[in-house]
């Protein structure tokens, strides 16, 4: 075993030295509060994105029926004949 | 159907339940470690671990297969490199000689066993650098004893050891790596 290995398994051997210490119990009753309330916020986060592009969209529909951006405006200046 | 969601995230509930059970011990040492915490009173090892599971919580549906371990893992690191400045200071734990960073790399190569590309990927520093942090981490820890609840061992040895580790070390600038 070559040198910065062995020096690398005696920090191996001090890091994973764990002292007998419990964990507190309400560890995962703090995180999973904690976490289904992100969950939550995640999802009306995403339930108003969807909100807004609905809104969107029929405002969009609703501009196009009105004024018919597609047809054709009448022309603007009369014919120049002859050129 | 809205019974059907509720059972399921019951379900959901009782396995990160277990999860945490299973591995919160393990995962609450090596955000002591980060933290340079003693062990025994973390508070803020404990509210970087909070932090974390609550993430690996949140997202526990849409883990489809992966480790939630490793999930939590991710985010513990990610969240401790976000508070780097703020544990800058020595609290009194095992790692506490160490700047923030290199204690973050100490533990996800040798603690955790991550590899060198993933911890750099995990970092965003390049390779070399992660080396290069792990090399004056590790030389760092084994100049100076230990704090308390390091596994007793005779001193001489560890000196003799570090020394023999820097050959190129100058007598009298030990610990200043």
């Amino acid at each position: 075993m070559s040198l910065p290995d062995r020096r690398e398994n005696e920090v191996r051997r001090l890091l994973a030295h764990r002292p007998g210490r419990p964990v507190p119990a309400d560890l995962a009753e703090r995180a999973g509060l904690l976490g289904t309330r992100l969950l939550r916020r995640r999802r009306a986060l995403l339930a108003a994105a969807w909100l807004v592009l609905g809104a969107a969209a029929v405002a969009l529909a609703a501009w196009a029926l009105a004024t018919e951006p597609w047809s054709v405006p009448p022309p603007a200046t009369s014919p120049t004949g002859g050129w | 159907m809205r019974e059907r969601r509720a059972r399921r995230e019951r379900l959901r509930a009782r396995e990160f339940d277990a999860f945490v059970a299973g591995a919160g011990g393990r995962l609450l040492h090596a955000a002591t470690l980060l933290t340079a915490e003693p062990p025994g009173a973390a508070p803020e090892a404990e509210r970087l671990l909070v932090l974390a599971l609550a993430r690996t919580r949140a997202d526990w549906a849409r883990l489809r297969g992966e480790d939630p371990y490793h999930h939590a893992r991710r985010e513990l690191a990610a969240r401790y490199a976000l508070s780097l400045r703020r544990h800058r200071r020595s609290r009194g734990g095992l790692l506490g000689a160490l700047p923030p960073r290199e204690r973050l790399v100490l533990v996800l190569r040798l603690f955790e066993g991550v590899g060198e590309e993933q911890t750099a990927a995990a970092l965003g520093l390049p390779v070399e650098r992660v080396r290069l942090l792990l090399e004056r981490g590790t030389a760092t820890l084994l100049s100076r004893p230990p704090a308390g609840d390091a596994p007793a061992r005779p001193r001489a040895r560890r000196a003799r050891r570090a020394r023999a580790g820097r050959p190129g070390a100058v007598p009298g600038t030990e610990g200043a790596v």
